[in-house]
């Protein structure tokens, strides 16, 4: 498995009159885990609907290893690229194996059955979010965490190069926050993913994006984006920022009070 | 997360964990299913062919088929008004009950996926209506723009409409909750049945229309081998193009969203589908009239014993539905013998409690299995 180089160049996307994102540029180089920041409603979620093809911009590209991702076929971009996104789960009686199997879909010719190289794709996918016990339980019985992981897993079963992850840890307790963003990663693949938690994107992320109003505001490694003067004006609220004993990123302390800048 | 749960749903997840098994042993659990059916198929079509006004003993009904069929088994003992009865009455009826069963299982499967609502079915959101509306407008009107095969178009094409009607109207955000769905199902049923009742009484062809009557009741009497081909083809086609997609389907489940990004070209393949399935539905109501709920009982039933995944849900619901309609159809015509109920009757019968029952549990369910 190898790597996948994202560049969205000047991407704007509209609803009707509105600039959901209004000319954003970003680009991940191989390999790299790129934390995407910011506010609701600031555009995040359509920022990234633009990269696994459910929301077409309006304008500018986005190019998956130098080709653009919306004249491939989609079948294409999803051996390359695997996103997970907020969608709610159907009740069908799917037991959560046969829910990452789905990931394999894209590999899989017309009637091709499961082989045991995909049994053994699926495995890893479920050993790495910790879900290898919950393997037959019926996928709508499970908690929201849970089956937060299990979409991870399923995203993991598609062998992406590239992975989308809209807030991947939404639901989930701590311990299972720390353990899925380790696995992502320890993905050689690139890695985009959303996320609200600043102190967890400051750690995992070797840099960031930060969303505001539809544009981006700010960008580079945590510790030059996260910074008081920035938290003021793209979250108003009042922050300190300083240096984790043990991490050595960023640590970002909110306190209530108008920001003093 | 999991000790969170209490009690009740807790032994619920070890009773279902049960059912989904591992793969090794799911395979061999769904290759003893697919045997059983198949089995038990051999046994009701025969009990098909035996039963009737005339009783005729299996040992009999078998040497008269493989007679038939041009292997002489046995030495022919029976009476060609018997040979008669089984071949050319009897036979093409039960061989339309088992493909209509078969179809409207696998057809009720696919819709149930398509919707994302395990409560959708041909019957129940309009589309049998639709094409039921637009066979017997054929008749009325007396259209023959396509020779014999304007009926079956004719249904194919209201089967097509009522469908689009229900999914648009149903459809908010991109998303299609039980409420919507099932009541623009009844509220475009009954417009559509209403439609059809006025046509009915106000044709001059009362014979015709009384010919009809009973036939929107859903039936498979006076069936002969001219009626059986075409929805024999139409089963056979659209279950293979069906089963061919079975991982698409499975998809479908995930969301539309998600689909997209495993692979699936979500809005051509949901058009291919509504053609599909309205093209089998239109075909079989034309032959059979709209037979009721067995699109929603099948699915449901199997995926107990089976699990979700459509690759072993379509044929084991083929043949449960197969199976299932043969039997209806050998009750249709010996519980009031010697008048023939219309095999509709009673799937409505069996089917309107099992609609209320699985409302009820997702229901629960909806309360449940609330988001930690």
């Amino acid at each position: 498995m190898t790597a996948t180089e994202l560049t969205i160049a000047g991407v704007t996307l509209t609803a009707g009159a509105r600039h959901l994102v209004r000319d954003v540029s970003l680009t991940a180089r191989p390999g790299e885990t790129i934390g995407l920041v910011g506010p609701n409603g600031s555009g995040k979620s359509s920022l990234l609907r633009t990269v696994y093809r459910v929301l077409r911009p309006a304008a500018g590209q986005v190019r998956v290893d130098g080709g653009d991702a919306w004249s491939l076929p989609v079948r294409r971009l999803a051996r390359t690229v695997a996103a997970v996104v907020q969608d709610p789960a159907a009740d069908f009686d799917l037991a959560v194996r046969e829910v990452v199997a789905m990931g394999r879909t894209p590999h899989k010719r017309l009637l091709a059955g499961d082989t045991p190289e995909d049994a053994e794709i699926i495995d890893s996918a479920l050993l790495a979010v910790d879900a290898v016990h919950l393997a037959d339980h019926p996928f709508d019985r499970l908690s929201g965490g849970e089956r937060q992981r299990v979409l991870i897993a399923r995203a993991l079963a598609q062998r992406p190069t590239l992975l989308v992850l809209d807030e991947p840890t939404n639901h989930l307790d701590i311990r299972h926050q720390l353990s899925v963003l380790d696995a992502l990663r320890r993905l050689p693949a690139t890695v985009l993913l959303a996320l609200h938690d600043l102190n967890l994107a400051a750690y995992y992320c070797d840099r960031l994006y930060v969303l505001h109003d539809g544009e981006i505001t700010a960008s580079g490694p945590p510790a030059e984006v996260l910074t008081p003067r920035l938290l003021a004006e793209v979250y108003g609220v009042a922050a300190d920022v300083t240096v984790h004993p043990r991490t050595g990123a960023p640590q970002v302390t909110f306190f209530p009070g108008e920001p003093r800048i | 997360m999991t000790q969170a749960t209490t009690g009740a749903p807790a032994e619920r997840t070890t009773a279902r964990r049960r059912r989904t098994t591992a793969p090794g042993t799911g395979r061999t659990r769904l290759a003893v299913t697919l045997l059983v059916l198949t089995a038990l198929l051999a046994v009701s079509a025969t009990a098909g062919l035996a039963i009737g006004s005339v009783r005729v003993p299996p040992a009999q009904v078998w040497g008269i088929v493989t007679h038939a069929l041009g292997a002489d088994w046995r030495e022919p003992d029976w009476s060609r008004a018997r040979e008669t009865i089984v071949v050319d009455v009897r036979a093409p009826r039960v061989l339309l009950g088992a493909v209509t069963g078969a179809g409207l299982a696998v057809i009720g499967t696919a819709l149930q996926a398509l919707v994302r609502n395990p409560l959708a079915e041909p019957y129940l959101l309009g589309v049998s209506s639709g094409a039921s509306l637009g066979a017997v407008s054929v008749i009325v009107f007396g259209v023959t723009l396509f020779g014999p095969l304007s009926l079956p178009a004719a249904a194919f094409a209201g089967a097509l409409g009522a469908l689009l009607l229900v999914y648009a109207t149903a459809r908010t955000g991109g998303r299609i909750t039980s409420s919507r769905l099932v009541l623009s199902g009844v509220a475009i049923a009954a417009v559509l049945t209403a439609l059809l009742d006025l046509l009915l009484l106000t044709t001059d062809r009362g014979n015709e229309a009384r010919a009809v009557l009973a036939w929107t009741l859903g039936g498979l009497g006076g069936t002969d081998w001219g009626t059986v081909w075409l929805p024999a083809t139409a089963l056979l086609l659209g279950a293979g193009a069906l089963m061919a997609q079975a991982r698409n389907l499975n998809l479908l489940l995930a969301g539309e969203e998600a689909a997209t990004t495993m692979g699936l070209d979500v809005a051509r393949f949901r058009a291919r589908l509504f053609v599909l399935l309205s093209l089998v539905t239109g075909v079989l109501v034309a032959a059979a009239g709209p037979i009721g709920f067995v699109g929603l009982m099948m699915p449901h039933i199997v995926r107990l014993f089976v699990g979700g995944d459509h690759r072993r849900v379509l044929p084991t619901a083929a043949l449960g539905g197969a199976v299932f309609l043969v039997w209806a159809d050998i009750a249709a015509r010996t519980v009031a013998a010697p008048t023939e109920i219309p095999v509709g009757v009673l799937t409505a019968l069996c089917g309107g409690p099992f609609f209320l029952w699985l409302m009820r549990r997702d229901a629960r369910r909806g309360t449940e299995g609330g988001v930690a």
